[in-house]
C-alpha cells in the first residue's frame, strides 16, 4: 500500500514525545528525553558531598546499588520499599545491627513504579495493574506472589508508569496519565482515581491531569495535593509544572486544554477558557518535572517545615538550559494556599548535566527524610541537627 | 549456509552447552568477547540473518540492552535443536555489572557498518524518507541516524533485523527501555515498516 503522504505539518502518533516539537529549529532538535543509566552508581561515586542543604541539615547515603530507584514507602517496622520504572522488581531495605540488607519482595513485574503501604499491606502499581502483599514485613524473606486487585487500567507506555497512595479516607489512589505529550485523551486517561482497598468501587477524583507522579494529603485539612507535569515543546519557559489541590471530587485541572492555569493550549485550547478549569495553587518551574511529594509532619526538622510540602523535582529535558534536578520546600498558608517555594536540596545539576535526579521523598518515623535518585540508583537520608554525617 | 553462519551457530551451541548454569570460567576478555563477534561480526557488521550489526552503537545504548538481556527484560528467541531459547539472556547470565560495562565499551568501538551495496530504488527511498520526516525519527536518532547516548545507531543496520525489531517495538513485543518507540510506531503499518527498513539499511 502507498505510504502516507507527508504534509507540511505532519500529525504525530498519539503518545509521541515529539508532539508539538517545532520544525526546523536546531536547538529544539537537540532536545530528547534523558534516560537514566540502567546500572546503579557505585557507592563511592554518589554526589552526596556536592549537595547543598540549608544550614543544620545533613545528607548521607541510606542505601545504594538498587537500579532505578523511584517511589519510596516505609512500613511500620521501618522497612523501606522501593519501586522502579525500568526494572522489574520491588526491593525492600532492612537496616539491622548497623547493616543494610536488600531483599527482593516481588519480581517479574512490569514497570512497578507505584507503591503504597497501609496497615501492614504493600500495594504495587505496575503499568496496567495493581496488586498487594499482606503482612509484608513479616514475609520479607519468603514473600508470596502479589495478589492482583485491580486491572481496569489502560496499557499505554506513554505516561503509563504510576504513582500510588492510600488516602486518609482509607482508599487507594492511583494516577492514569495522559497518553502522550499533548493529546486529547479519552475518559479512561488523564486522571486520578480512587478505589476501595480491595480494588472495588473505583471513581475519578481529579480530571485534566497530564501526568502526576506524586501526591499526598494535607494533614491539616485532609485535602489532596498533587504535582502535575506540564506539556513539552510549547516554549523554553512555559508552561510551568503545577502543584494542584483537589477540593471537590471530579474537578478538572485543565490538561490538555489549559496549562498552568492561564495558558490555553495552542492546539486544544480553541473554544475553551482557562476559567473552566481549576487553577494550580503553585507553579513549580517550566519542564522541571516535579514528581514525588510529601507533607512533612515530623519533629526533627525546624518548626517552619512542619506541614510543608517537600517536592522532588526530577529535572527538565525539554529545555536548553536545564532546570530542576533538586528538592524544594513549599510552605503553605493556613487556608492551604502556597506561601513560598524555596530550594531545599540542590547540586544534582552541574554544567547543564545531571549527576543525580530526585524522584520521591518519604518521611521516616524519627522525622528524617529519605530521597530517591533514579539516576544513581541510590537513596539518601536527610537529618537535622547533630546527626552524624556519612564520611565524617 | 555460509561459513560465517555455520561458525556462529557452532559457537552459540557450544557456549550454551558449556556455560549453562555455571559461572563463566573464561579466560581473557578477548576469549569472552569472541562469541559476540562470531555472530555480530568482528568488524561491526553482522553477516547473519536477523542478527544485528553492532558497530557504531553508543556505549550507553549497548549497556542498556545488555542489562535488559541479563534481567530477562528483552527477548532474543533462538531455535536450538527443537526448542526455543533466549540466546542473549543465556549469554549474559552471570555477567557482573562491570562485565556489562566492559562489553559495552568494547563493542562501542567497533566501526559502523557500511551501507548495503545497492543505492536502492529511488521512489522507495523517497517514500521512506517521507515516513522518517513524518515520524520525526531524526529528533532522537540524529540527521545521520547515528544515534547518541541511549539512542541506537540505526544507519545501515541489517534490513531484516530492522523489519523484525520495528515490528516488535510497535506490537509491544520489544518493550524497550522507556516505551518511546512503542508510542512512536503505534500508527506505522507493515508496509511502512518495510520501507523504513529498506531505506535505513541503504542510508548514505
Amino acid at each position: 500500500m502507498p505510504a502516507a503522504t507527508p504534509t507540511a505539518a505532519p500529525a504525530l502518533p498519539p503518545g509521541s514525545p515529539l508532539i508539538g516539537r517545532p520544525d526546523g529549529n536546531e536547538a529544539a532538535a537537540k532536545l530528547a528525553p534523558v534516560a537514566a543509566p540502567p546500572l546503579p552508581a557505585a557507592a563511592d561515586k554518589l554526589p552526596t558531598a556536592q549537595l547543598k542543604l540549608p544550614p543544620g541539615f545533613n545528607i548521607e547515603v541510606y542505601a545504594s546499588g538498587i537500579a532505578n530507584t523511584r517511589s519510596l514507602r516505609v512500613g511500620d517496622k521501618g522497612t523501606v520499599f522501593v519501586g522502579t520504572r525500568f526494572g522489574n522488581k520491588v526491593t525492600a531495605i532492612v537496616k539491622k545491627d548497623g547493616k543494610t540488607e536488600l531483599k527482593t519482595v516481588a519480581s517479574g513485574l512490569y514497570r512497578p513504579n507505584g507503591l503504597a503501604y497501609h496497615n501492614g499491606t504493600l500495594y504495587i502499581a505496575e503499568l496496567s495493574q495493581i496488586s498487594k502483599i499482606d503482612n509484608i514485613e513479616n514475609v520479607l524473606d519468603n514473600p508470596p506472589k502479589p495478589t492482583v486487585i485491580y486491572t481496569d487500567l489502560p496499557k499505554d507506555e506513554a505516561h503509563g508508569w504510576k504513582f500510588l497512595a492510600v488516602g486518609p479516607d482509607n482508599k487507594l489512589y492511583v494516577e492514569v496519565g495522559q497518553p502522550g505529550n499533548n493529546v486529547l485523551h479519552d475518559a479512561a486517561h488523564g486522571q486520578i482515581r480512587r478505589m476501595n482497598l480491595d480494588g472495588t468501587g473505583a471513581e475519578v477524583v481529579a480530571r485534566g491531569v497530564r501526568h502526576s507522579v506524586g501526591f499526598d494529603w494535607n494533614p491539616v485539612n485532609k485535602q489532596l495535593y498533587f504535582s502535575d507535569n506540564g506539556r513539552d515543546w510549547l516554549s523554553e519557559d512555559v508552561p510551568q509544572d503545577e502543584l494542584n489541590r483537589v477540593t471537590k471530587v471530579g474537578e478538572h485541572f485543565g490538561a490538555p486544554y489549559c496549562y498552568q492555569g492561564n495558558i490555553l493550549d495552542s492546539e486544544f485550547g480553541w473554544g475553551h477558557s482557562c476559567s473552566e478549569f481549576t487553577a494550580p495553587v503553585a507553579l513549580t518551574g517550566p519542564h522541571s518535572a516535579g514528581l514525588g511529594l510529601r507533607f512533612y509532619t515530623g519533629n526533627m526538622f525546624p518548626k517552619e517545615y512542619k506541614n510543608a510540602i517537600i517536592l522532588a523535582r526530577h529535572g527538565s529535558w525539554n529545555r536548553s538550559k536545564k532546570i530542576g534536578g533538586d528538592v524544594v520546600v513549599i510552605k503553605l498558608n493556613k487556608d492551604g494556599t502556597v506561601r513560598s517555594i524555596e530550594p531545599f536540596i540542590t547540586g544534582f545539576l552541574v554544567d547543564n548535566k545531571y549527576v543525580g535526579r530526585p524522584v520521591d521523598v518519604q518521611q521516616m518515623a524519627d522525622g528524617s527524610l529519605l530521597l530517591s535518585d533514579d539516576w544513581n540508583g541510590a537513596i539518601y537520608r536527610i537529618t537535622y541537627g547533630k546527626e552524624k554525617v556519612a564520611g565524617k | 549456509m555460509s561459513i560465517e553462519v555455520f561458525m556462529c551457530r557452532i559457537v552459540v551451541a557450544a557456549l550454551l552447552l558449556f556455560s549453562a548454569g555455571q559461572p563463566l570460567l573464561a579466560e581473557t576478555f578477548a576469549e569472552r568477547v569472541a562469541p559476540c563477534l562470531a555472530c555480530h561480526g568482528e568488524k561491526g557488521r553482522s553477516e547473519h540473518p536477523a542478527v544485528p550489526s553492532l558497530g557504531g552503537q553508543p556505549a550507553p545504548y549497548l549497556l542498556i540492552q545488555l542489562y535488559l538481556f541479563r534481567e530477562n527484560q528483552r527477548a532474543s528467541t533462538y531455535l536450538k535443536d527443537d526448542h526455543m531459547i533466549e540466546v542473549m539472556s543465556e549469554m549474559t547470565k552471570g555477567f557482573t555489572d562491570d562485565d556489562l560495562r566492559n562489553f559495552s565499551d568494547f563493542i562501542s568501538k567497533l566501526p559502523p557498518p557500511p551501507p548495503a551495496p545497492d543505492p536502492g530504488d529511488p521512489a522507495r527511498m523517497q517514500r521512506a524518507a517521507a515516513i522518517i520526516t513524518h515520524n520525526r525519527c531524526n529528533s532522537c536518532h540524529g540527521l545521520d541516524l547515528a544515534g547518541q547516548e541511549n539512542v541506537p545507531h540505526i544507519a545501515n543496520q541489517r534490513e531484516d533485523f530492522l523489519m523484525k525489531t520495528l515490528r516488535e517495538y510497535r506490537d509491544n513485543i520489544r518493550h524497550g527501555y522507556d516505551g518511546v518507540m512503542a508510542s512512536v510506531l503505534a500508527p506505522v503499518d507493515d508496509a511502512q515498516i518495510a520501507d523504513l527498513a529498506y531505506y535505513i539499511a541503504r542510508f548514505r
